[in-house]
């Protein structure tokens, strides 16, 4: 087990930022960590890296408890924090080997040039870290988190901020890094979830309300199905709705129609029964998916 | 450690902190010592350093906390040390990594003045009439007296985020501990009763007491506790009441 977290509770003064949390990564799991502005993703992930001390749970990070082996599992750790801090005033190498000094790796330069290498870095390598974009200096932020060789990764929001070219660069340098390790990232740009991680972790106001694979998540959570229709002839929506128990029309535009129900995906079969009986001449019949963005907006209200 | 406190020293280095720290501090002690001539050491007559180690404590009580000022604030405001706190690296040894830093900066800016040593020697008569024992320890006091400066200006950068807010209350706390218990001691409700123990408080009495040559263990575990206690309240600053 990579990452165990139990019944992990941050108070700030009375406020309870972090309820109760509890979730277990397994090793070279990719999960993304899911909720709105205020949520409280931060405030645990600060809890994983050891800059914050939970008030109360546990964290344990490849079997290493938080009270005893800090130490040790900051050797393990990288982190990429949500405002990407860095001393913005040295150059990219001096900074990262900085960085590589802090961790005693006794193959620095090497480190330091691989980290370079892995993140994309080398057309910048001579520029201070001031004088970069922001999709380098996140790339920066990512070389100093991975410099050690850590297990575990914890980013706080890497694409946040990013041109959408920027965004697939670094989305593809974290799908790359996932191949070798357990990573955990938050975010609440909902298709960054769907494009790299297996695993959601959907936290609010503080609880976790859902952790479960995307697929799973999208269908128990809504139960809900959409089905957009698009026909020759109006259909006659009274007849159809007595047919077929339960439909809701969403919209009607010509003889376009948006369709839903709740329960059972068996009832598209009688809608087309129903259609077909009817002599209708169908043009398209198509299940809407549930977006992720669906799911969120109803575990979050 | 020795990362940090290298990674300190480069930023007073690549940045002009460092420079204009040393030229300011030399340019000030030199004007005073041998060009002005109310203070002058030409003007005189008496071989002796007395100037320099009267002047420096007053210069130090402005110029360390520009120094040290942003040790803290800086990170705070950037957001670095939480950068730095999810590295193997303690606090103890963060407080630590920036107290000699910021130490040997000031160090470094006092060496020149090992020259206006060499010079007052040449220029005695006859020549080395000079008290040299006074002298070391004059310094090892300055050294101390720095090096509770900076302890103090470490502590208040840990205060704030704002490096204004740092400066003046480091400018305040070096005043207030090196000078203010002298005064507060001649209130009549001290004056004649423990006006000697108020004093003793006061970094003045035990810098003025080795400066006389006089290395006291007394004066020496002073400046430690007073060194000790600044740190240590630093590191409780970033540790538990941080800002955010």
């Amino acid at each position: 087990m990579s990452i165990k977290v139990s019944g992990l509770t941050k108070y700030f003064g009375k406020q309870k930022a972090v309820n109760n949390v509890s979730f277990e990564i397994k090793k070279g799991e990719i999960v993304g960590f899911l909720g709105p502005n205020g949520a409280g993703k931060t405030t645990t992930m600060k809890m994983l890296t050891g800059i914050l001390e939970a008030s109360e749970g546990q964290a344990e990070i490849l079997g290493l408890d938080f009270q005893n082996q800090k130490a040790e599992i900051k050797k393990q750790v990288g982190y990429l924090a949500e405002a990407n801090p860095l001393y913005t005033d040295m150059y990219i190498e001096e900074f990262l080997s900085f960085v590589a000094n802090v961790h005693k790796i006794e193959n620095k330069k090497e480190a330091v040039q691989l980290a370079i290498e892995r993140t994309g870095l080398i057309p910048e390598r001579n520029k201070k870290i001031h004088q970069l974009s922001k999709g380098f200096r996140q790339r920066v932020g990512l070389a100093q988190a991975i410099i050690h060789d850590p297990q575990v990764l914890i980013l706080d929001e890497p694409v946040s901020g990013l041109d959408p070219n920027q965004l697939i660069d670094i989305r593809a340098l974290i799908k790359e890094l996932s191949q070798s390790k357990t990573i955990v990232f938050s975010t609440h740009i909902l298709q960054e979830v769907q494009a790299l991680c297996d695993r959601v972790l959907i936290i609010n106001k503080g609880e976790l309300v859902a952790d479960d694979q995307i697929e799973n998540i999208t269908r128990t959570a809504l139960e809900k199905y959409r089905m957009q229709i698009e026909t020759k002839a109006a259909i006659k929506l009274d007849a159809l709705k007595t047919a077929v128990s339960g439909l809701k029309v969403i919209d009607k535009k010509h003889q376009k129609y948006i369709l839903s129900w709740n329960g059972n995906i068996s009832k598209r079969e009688e809608i087309f029964q129903f259609l077909v009986a009817q002599g209708h001449v169908i043009y398209e019949m198509k299940m809407e998916q549930n977006t992720v963005e669906d799911v969120f907006q109803k575990l979050t209200q | 450690m020795i990362s940090v406190y290298l990674k300190e020293i480069n930023s007073f280095f690549s940045s002009l902190v460092g420079y204009i720290v040393v030229a300011i501090f030399l340019v000030l002690l030199g004007l005073i010592m041998w060009v002005f001539p109310d203070f002058s050491i030409l003007e005189y007559n008496f071989a002796s350093l007395n100037q320099l180690f009267i002047i420096a404590p007053l210069v130090f009580m402005f110029l360390i906390p520009a120094v040290t000022m942003r040790s803290f604030s800086e990170e705070y405001q950037a957001g670095t040390l939480d950068l730095l706190r999810t590295k193997p690296i303690t606090e103890n040894q963060i407080v630590l990594a920036k107290f000699f830093a910021n130490l040997s900066l000031v160090l470094f800016a006092l060496i020149p003045t090992l020259l206006y040593y060499y010079t007052v020697y040449e220029l005695g008569s006859p020549r080395g009439n000079l008290d040299t024992g006074a002298i070391i320890g004059s310094y090892i006091g300055l050294i101390l007296l720095a090096a509770c400066f900076v302890a103090i200006g470490l502590f208040a950068s840990s205060l704030s985020k704002n490096q204004i807010v740092a400066f003046l209350l480091a400018a305040f706390l070096c005043f207030f501990f090196y000078w203010a218990f002298f005064y507060l001691s001649k209130l009549p409700i001290f004056y004649g009763r423990v006006d000697d123990i108020i004093q003793k408080i006061g970094i003045d009495y035990h810098y003025e007491s080795i400066s006389r040559g006089l290395v006291d263990s007394r004066d020496i575990i002073y400046f430690i506790t007073i060194i000790f206690t600044f740190l240590w309240a630093c590191k409780v600053m970033i540790t538990e009441f941080r800002v955010r």
